[in-house]
Formats: C-alpha cells, sequence, structure tokens
C-alpha cells in the first residue's frame, strides 16, 4: 500500500510546490475554502473518525466543534513539540512532506474560522523552521496564504515559532503559555483552550500527523479513510519503532497491526536474534508490557493496547530484549521526568526529584528491598494529584516496572 | 552594541509575527537572536529585550533559566549535546559518550583546551532511530549529527575547527 502520510517515500520532490500540486496538493484546501462552509468541513473530518495523533486519541472533528463562536479571533495551533523519548514520526513528515501538512494546517484553520495560525516547533528543529519558513512564503506566492484567498474574503496567514528545549511545552496550555512568551508550565483546565487559548481567545491545537491526514481525507473522502485501520481507531498511523531492533525508523501502517507485524517484518527482528522482553508502546510515558506470544499478537490500536494495561499514545514502539534489566529502564526515565518537570506542581517537582535519588541508588548497586518499596510509594503518591500529565507519566514505568519486574530489581539490590 | 542597533531588521521582522498589544510573544527569538553571537545571553542583552518588550529583566531572565538552549554563561564555540535517553541508550549511547569523554580528554559538562567543543548529555532529541547521535548548538543554529561513531566525531571536530 503507498503512504497516505510519508509520501515522501513513493514520491521523492513533494516537497517541492509543482510536485506538491501535480500530485493533487491544495485542491481540497481551495475546495475547502470556496464550496464549503467552515461547519461542513468540520461535519467530514467528523465523519472519517481521525483521532488527535499527539498520544491522547481524541476525536479531530469534536475537539474542532468544541471552539467558541462567540468570541473572535480565533487562533490555530500546530504541536510540532515532539520530545517524547522514542517519538520521532513529525519530524520526518516536516521534513519531507512539509506541503500536506501545512495544507491540513490551512484546512483545520479554515474549519475554524482562524485567520492566524502558529506552528509551535520544538527549540531542535531549527532547520525545520528555515524550511517551513521557506513553504509558508511560496504558499503566499501561490496565493495559498494571505489575504482574500481564491477571491473569498478569506485570509490567512502561518507563522513558525521555535520553543527552546522543554518537554513540557507538548502539553498543549504549557504550549500555549510559552507562545505568550512566558515559562512553560501547564494552565489549570478548564477553561479548556478551545473557550480560552492563545491570548485568552478560543484556539484549536493539534498535531502535526493529525492535520497531516487531513488533505488526504479531503482527496478521497472520509468513508475512504475510515474504511482503513479498526473500528475504534481509524485510518493509518506512523509507528515510530525504536530499542533493541534491527531497523529502527518510522512505519506508516494501519491501526490494527500487530506488535509481532512491526517488530519481525517491518523492523526486522531483534538484535542478534534475542527475545523479546518488553514493550513500551508510548514511549517513555508508557506502562511496561510483559510481552508473551498473546502480547505480539495483539493489535495496534488505542482500544487493544489498552487491554494490556497500557496505552498506545503516540505509537512510539520502544523494544527491550532480555539482556535489559527494567531498573536501568526505569532509571533512565525517571531522570528524564525529572530533567523535564516544570516544577509548577509540588507532587511532580518533589516527587521526580526524590524518585531520582532513589532509583541513583538502587542503579549503583547500594539499594536494599526498602528502597524499591519506597520508590514504589513514591511514585503512586504523585498519581492522581498534577495539573498535567506529565507527573503521572513519570510514574508509569516506574509503578509497572517494579511491579510485573520484580525479579529484576531483586537483583539489582543487596539482600 | 545594543541588540536594538545591531539587528533591527531581525528584529522588526520577529515582532511582525505577533499581535503588537501580545509582544511578549517574540521574547523565545529575541533570546536566540541575543545568543547568536557569543553563544550565550548576557545581561545587557537581557535588559534590551525587556526594553523592547516592555517587560522586566526578571521576566526575561526567568525565560533564560527555564529553557535548557538559553545559556547564560560562555561554553565551547559549539555545544555538542549527546542524547543520552532511553532510546538512545538501549543503542549503546552511554557507551559513546563515554568513549567520546576518553578521546576528548575531558568530562560531561566540560570544553576543550581550545574552547572549540563544550560536551554535554541532554534529554530526547527525536532520533531515536539514528542512535548514536548528538547535535551540535554553536553560531550556525542546531545541527543533528546521527549514526555517529567516535571516528566520525573526532573527524566533525577537525572540520569545526576550519570554520571560521
Amino acid at each position: 500500500m503507498s503512504h497516505i502520510l510519508l509520501r515522501h517515500r513513493e514520491i521523492p520532490d513533494i516537497h517541492k510546490m509543482n510536485v506538491y500540486k501535480k500530485n493533487g496538493g491544495f485542491a481540497a484546501f481551495k475546495n475547502a475554502v470556496t464550496k464549503m462552509k467552515p461547519s461542513e468541513v468540520t461535519d467530514v473530518v467528523k465523519s472519517s473518525n481521525l483521532r488527535g495523533r499527539g498520544g491522547a486519541g481524541f476525536p479531530t472533528g469534536t475537539k474542532w466543534l468544541f471552539i467558541d463562536n462567540k468570541t473572535f479571533p480565533h487562533y490555530v495551533v500546530a504541536n510540532a513539540d515532539e520530545s517524547e523519548p522514542g517519538t520521532f514520526k513529525d519530524r520526518e513528515i516536516l521534513e519531507s512532506n512539509p506541503l500536506q501538512f501545512l495544507e491540513g494546517l490551512a484546512i483545520a484553520s479554515y474549519a475554524v474560522s482562524a485567520s492566524t495560525a502558529y506552528v509551535y516547533l520544538r527549540g531542535e528543529s531549527w532547520d525545520i523552521a528555515t524550511l517551513l519558513d521557506e513553504k509558508i512564503a511560496e504558499m503566499e506566492k501561490a496565493g495559498y496564504l494571505g489575504e482574500n484567498l481564491f477571491g473569498t474574503g478569506y485570509s490567512l496567514k502561518i507563522y513558525t515559532h521555535l520553543g527552546a528545549g522543554a518537554y513540557i511545552c507538548g502539553e498543549e496550555t504549557a504550549l500555549l503559555e510559552s507562545l505568550e512568551g512566558k515559562r512553560g508550565q501547564p494552565r489549570v483546565r478548564p477553561p479548556f483552550p478551545a473557550l480560552v487559548g492563545l491570548y485568552g481567545k478560543p484556539t484549536l491545537i493539534n498535531n502535526v500527523e493529525t492535520l497531516t491526514n487531513v488533505p488526504m481525507i479531503f482527496a478521497n473522502g472520509a468513508n475512504w479513510y475510515k474504511a482503513m485501520g479498526t473500528m475504534d481507531s481509524a485510518g493509518v498511523k506512523i509507528f515510530s519503532l525504536s530499542g533493541r531492533v534491527r531497523k529502527p525508523g518510522n512505519y506508516e501502517l494501519p491501526f490494527g497491526t500487530t506488535f509481532r507485524q512491526l517488530i519481525y517484518e517491518h523492523g526486522g527482528g531483534i538484535l542478534d536474534g534475542r527475545p523479546v522482553k518488553a514493550i513500551m508502546p508510548a514511549g517513555a510515558s508508557s506502562s511496561l508490557i510483559v510481552v508473551d506470544d498473546k502480547v505480539l499478537d495483539t493489535p495496534m490500536d488505542y482500544a487493544s493496547v489498552r487491554t494490556l494495561r497500557s496505552e498506545l499514545g503516540s505509537a512510539s514502539v520502544i523494544v527491550i530484549d532480555d539482556t535489559v534489566s527494567v531498573d536501568w529502564i526505569i532509571n533512565k526515565t525517571i531522570h528524564f521526568f525529572k530533567h523535564e518537570s516544570c516544577g509548577k506542581c509540588t507532587p511532580c517537582r518533589e516527587g521526580t526529584y526524590w524518585m531520582q535519588n532513589i532509583t541513583e541508588r538502587i542503579h549503583s548497586g547500594k539499594g536494599t528491598q526498602g528502597d524499591v518499596d519506597l520508590l514504589l510509594n513514591v511514585a503512586k503518591q504523585i498519581q492522581g494529584k498534577c495539573l498535567c500529565p506529565l507527573g503521572e507519566f513519570s510514574t508509569m514505568a516506574v509503578v509497572t516496572g517494579i511491579e510485573r519486574f520484580p525479579q529484576d530489581f531483586k537483583k539489582a539490590v543487596k539482600a | 552594541m545594543s541588540l536594538a542597533k545591531t539587528y533591527p531588521k531581525e528584529i522588526k521582522q520577529i515582532l511582525s509575527k505577533y499581535p503588537p498589544e501580545h509582544k511578549r510573544s517574540a521574547v523565545m527569538p529575541l533570546l536566540y537572536l541575543a545568543q547568536r553571537a557569543e553563544g550565550y545571553v548576557n545581561k545587557a542583552a537581557m535588559q534590551d529585550i525587556a526594553r523592547i518588550l516592555e517587560i522586566t529583566e526578571t521576566e526575561v531572565a526567568s525565560i533564560v533559566g527555564f529553557y535548557t538552549l538559553y545559556h547564560d554563561e560562555k561554553a565551547g564555540k559549539y555545544r555538542m549535546q549527546v542524547c543520552t535517553d532511553l532510546p538512545c541508550a538501549l543503542r549503546g549511547a552511554d557507551e559513546f559518550l563515554q568513549n567520546l569523554c576518553g578521546n576528548l580528554g575531558i568530562k560531561v559538562g566540560e570544553t576543550t583546551a581550545d574552547g572549540l567543543v563544550t560536551l554535554e548529555a541532554v534529554t530526547c532529541l527525536a532520533a531515536c532511530d539514528k542512535a548514536p547521535m548528538f547535535q551540535t548548538q554553536g553560531p550556525d543554529g542546531i545541527k543533528y549529527h546521527e549514526n555517529m561513531t567516535v571516528d566520525k566525531t573526532m573527524e566533525l571536530i577537525e572540520a569545526l575547527k576550519g570554520v571560521e
């Protein structure tokens, strides 16, 4: 099957305006603006069953419907702050198929009657910001951005904005704070950004991959899209495969593809032919899944992965083989979350600090079983007590690691 | 030389991205601008930015402190930032960093004697399938270097020596 998102793999120069146009580019946007009402555009996305690809899997059309039509102006922000360890899909889209992403962003902007859109990129994406600025200028020149588009009176400007190295800014309210020139710390919700977002105005925030689906849904129809994937999770997903596999990389596949297909057929199996020990399907935020044959044959969609007591999230599948000890895994994830905690909520700020102290003790061989119990205790006290999911995320691998791989911790501590 | 006098065109272009009544949004791009020449933001530049955006110097400093890509101290001309997060570490990033330290004769956080490279360990850079990898943060912005070996890295450092 040819790609829907990673189309550059079949059409190498799709980042060029003439090539993108020759392959149907901007027809969907032009058709939407000239022939459809904004609400009709949203209806198409809603009936395609597209769900948000940033991790939460929230229905995209419904999110567009939430935008408050009593207050203006509206803003749209593309979340390109991809920073979850194990996730590297948006980067490939932006580097190689940027016009399809920008067209999706333009369609979303029209659907919610926004005339200004921002692309919030992680600060490391310096070269991608330069590329997008060039593409935006080309779109303006070609009449796809700017004032009075296609003579309809609708106007749209898109701007890029670079963050500066903060995982937390992928959380949408922290992202808005950052875009407003403040420290990236999450806001109390409600009110949600659909009502009170950027500069206090109704704001739609969508992930890069989500938006990149949109032009293809309009080109081929909502039913075409819905027919792919599973009942629960429509369409295709980019699975970022990393860890102890032979061929790590991005694989665009229908939802419902099994872990076994991803790891063995696409990823070429495990390094040195070792067995899979654990899978983290949603990056460093994952609950660790103990792997057996049943797990490997589980379809990857939002509902099925939940039956394994984990989450699909952004589908960043980190594969762990039997050479790796789980106490080492959680040492890594705790260090990450300790570094990235924004400091606003005490349970997360202090909890990740203490988890780091304890995991370091265990990791250096000076820990006892009492330390493992204490670590589990601290993790559980963070849960459910923070404004944003970061605090919760910091505990997922810790709790499931200790509970599901007790033998690894027994080995790691002094008798 | 003040920021406003050195980069008038760039500042105007940055401010044009945001509604005039919300020009505080420009603090992050202005900080990148201030960092361009010397690799860190000095006190005078923070004062300039505060003046341009009509916010306090403390507010500007709080942004510098919060985000990891802004620096308030001078380091090497290039910061070599090696990702050692879980997916990279599963592919040998820790050993790579250790060997690099050995070859350069410095520890993580230190700068080579010629002032060219400061070696740092950082969190995920979204290149997990191409580990070991690092980025260089220098006068020309941020560049990715993927599927690296110590030998390739030493060659890169030699090449950086020649860059004006």
